[in-house]
């Protein structure tokens, strides 16, 4: 139980958050320096304080996921959804 | 300048999915020009109305946006027309952003973007029919104070749904003060604009969450797209082809009863063999053309395209393409080039080249005529398992290499880009929509002209070109052999001869290659040309089961697989993406795997046999 309560405390990458459970959007990480895709999601609202949500996966792995933030949804690879730092909502 | 001084010129500016073309259409009806930014395959769309005051305004929609900070061509050309630095467009004098009424926290952003220009600007709140049903309530006067700039509210799908928008844009606009801090955080200004002036009782729509459940399940979403994708298939393949038959059979008719007026010799050959026949072979494509698009525009508006490509992207990625190139390659079964024409739906560049490049490599119906021909020569009709029919396995071959090798070329493609950076997907799915028929009409329109004007041109010049090169010289007195065995035609095949006997081609095929270029159906009738029949299937298939080896027909068959044998395929792709390296680069490509596929194929099968 602890550990979990330990772990809940840091951030967790959107592409790990469970389908369903609601979050608020930590931060976007450059995973290169100037990355337009982390520009790009930023532009498009995945800022800090912001809720998210995975709405649904693709058939083939859980790729692409589909991501609802504020009244718009996104589809974003896995790759572009681990640039984004969630905190879980229920450990808030 | 002078000229148009008197006519306001007004921009529409604003994300994809706001309902900006549906305004644009509103606004303008038929008054539209489409044409293509100087050197980009990007539509330009200008229209025009005369405002109630009697005043002309020229209405030009820019590509849409989510940021000034252009992330594709289209954004790029809608930044530099809105900062006024697009070589040969003037600023507008007024900005029309076009916002969803019930997707205000991504569209308001770009709108307080838009508005640190500095220009006269006006938002149109679109889809307030939307809103009201989903019980969005926006406080349009405390929006208007808050933002400094006049916003009215449109409905850009209902007639009259705009025409408070057209009588505040005929009243004068005042510049915007820019923005005082550059640095502000747009997103913290859209929060407190979204908290102070609209009243939302759910993000999402009930409707569009219930339909989601549906068509984006793994299981289910793919039993529905396979079942669409059946439909558009069936819908372009069959219910074109009576339309394509009267259509030829129509061409033709004319085209004899033109020649009837003239005598007997060349210029009634040219008219009926070259220049009709032409005709036929770019009037041939638009039914499949228009079907096509009436199906991809349906979907698109009604926000379906994209949950497709959500369906599909990871399977279509792992061969290096995206989840948007799977309806241009679908259609490219019917015909490479509506499939070419529909890869505009793909935005990032590369993915759009990659998708063209293998769209030949889909087998269309046009190679049909000759797999049936040569597979009912040389295939036994044989049971093979007690189930499957022999000729039916041949052919269901055939149609998995062409789908194999596209996929291995796109691979290799992928591996081959110096560009190594990150595709990115970051699509939205919009909400769902009622197509609006008018919409669609217009988009018809649009892409019926486009093939005509700019496809339609090269088809027919290059149609005339192999009448030429079939005709002349004229074979002389006392000629036994068909009269295309004397053309130039007829020698260039004598010559490629050389090169294709490795592959196990006899002089006849590579002459019937030819004409083929027009069509590669062509490729029959040219081959019963030139063994001197009436151009009936039966005799032809009689003597090429005669004469040739099984070796011969398995390699032209393979070879028919790859071949650049559609100068139509090569003409679309020059229009579409404006670049004679592109055509070049297809089909260089395209004859080299079909070489190298025959003559592996030829020398196999003969040591085998």
């Amino acid at each position: 139980m602890r550990t979990i309560l330990i772990r809940a405390c840091f951030p967790v990458r959107l592409s790990e958050l469970a389908k369903g459970i609601s979050a608020v959007i930590q931060e976007v990480e450059d995973a290169n320096t100037n990355d337009p895709i982390s520009r790009r999601l930023r532009e498009l609202g995945f800022v800090r304080g912001e809720p998210v949500r995975i709405v649904a996966q693709g058939p083939i792995g859980g790729d692409p996921l589909l991501v609802q933030i504020g009244f718009t949804r996104f589809a974003l690879r896995r790759a572009e959804a681990a640039r984004v730092q969630v905190i879980p909502e229920e450990f808030m | 300048m002078n000229a148009s001084a008197a006519a306001l010129r007004i921009a529409i500016v604003g994300n994809p999915n706001s309902g900006k073309t549906a305004l644009f259409n509103q606004l303008t009806g038929t008054r539209q020009k489409v044409a293509n930014y100087a050197g980009v395959t990007i539509e330009r769309k200008e229209g025009h109305y005369t405002a109630p005051s009697g005043r002309s305004v020229r209405v030009l929609d820019l590509p849409g946006a989510y940021s000034l900070t252009a992330a594709s061509p289209d954004e790029e050309i809608t930044r530099d027309v809105c900062y006024g630095r697009y070589p040969g467009e003037a600023a507008p004098d007024l900005i029309v952003c076009v916002a969803d009424a019930t997707n205000l926290r991504l569209h308001l952003r770009f709108v307080l973007e838009l508005k640190r220009l500095g220009r006269p600007m006006v938002l149109a709140l679109n889809m307030m029919d939307a809103a009201q049903r989903r019980g969005i309530r926006i406080d349009t006067a405390m929006l208007q104070e808050r933002l400094g700039m006049p916003v009215v509210e449109t409905i850009a799908v209902r007639r009259g749904g705009t025409t408070a928008l057209v009588e505040r844009l005929d009243r004068e606009v005042p510049p915007l003060a820019p923005g005082a801090d550059e640095n502000a955080d747009l997103h913290v200004e859209v929060r407190a604009l979204l908290a102070d002036a609209v009243t939302a009782p759910r993000r999402t729509a009930v409707m569009d969450d219930a339909i989601d459940r549906i068509v984006l399940h793994p299981v289910l979403g793919l039993a529905v797209l396979a079942v669409v994708m059946f439909l558009i298939f069936q819908a372009v393949f069959s219910w074109a082809a009576p339309v394509q038959d009267s259509i030829e059979a129509g061409i033709a008719a004319l085209g004899a009863g033109v020649g009837n007026l003239l005598p007997e010799g060349a210029l009634r050959s040219l008219l009926v063999d070259g220049v009709f026949a032409g005709l036929g072979a770019v009037l041939v494509f638009l039914p499949q053309i228009l079907i096509l698009f009436l199906f991809i525009l349906a979907l698109e508006e009604s926000g379906y395209l994209p949950r497709a490509a959500f369906l599909l992207d990871r399977m279509m990625l792992s061969a290096g393409l995206t989840g948007r190139s799977f309806i241009p390659l679908l259609s490219s079964f019917a015909c490479a080039i509506p499939g070419i024409m529909a890869t505009r739906t793909i935005q990032d560049p590369r993915d759009r080249m990659t998708t063209i490049l293998v769209a030949p490599l889909m087998t269309c119906s046009a190679r049909l005529p000759v797999y049936t021909l040569l597979i009912a020569a040389f295939i036994p009709a044989r049971t093979v398992g007690g189930l499957f029919n022999l000729q039916g396995i041949v052919l269901f071959t055939l149609y998995v290499a062409g789908i194999v090798s596209a996929l291995g070329v796109a691979w290799i493609i992928k591996r081959l880009h110096r560009d190594k950076s990150e595709h990115a997907l970051l699509m939205e799915l919009p909400s769902y929509r009622m197509p609006h028929p008018r919409d669609i009409a217009i988009g018809l329109y649009e892409r019926g002209m486009i093939f005509l004007k700019r496809v339609g041109g090269i088809i027919l010049s290059l149609t005339v070109l192999l009448w030429f090169l079939s005709s002349f010289p004229a074979p002389p007195a006392g000629a036994t052999e068909p009269a295309i065995d004397y053309s130039l035609a007829g020698q260039l095949g004598h010559a490629l001869q050389y090169v294709f006997a490795p592959l196990g081609f006899n002089w006849q095929i590579c002459i019937a290659l030819i004409p083929g270029l027009a069509a590669r159906e062509v490729a029959v009738s040219s081959l019963a040309t030139v063994y001197a029949l009436s151009g009936s299937g039966d005799g032809l298939q009689a003597i090429v089961s005669a004469q040739w080896s099984l070796a011969t027909a398995l390699s032209l068959l393979v070879w028919y697989v790859y071949a650049p044998m559609c100068l139509s395929t090569l003409a679309t792709i020059r229009r579409e993406t404006n670049s004679w390296r592109q055509v070049w680069i297809t089909a260089g490509y395209l004859f080299g795997l079909a070489y190298l596929a025959s003559l592996l194929t030829y020398q196999i099968a003969r040591a085998l046999a």
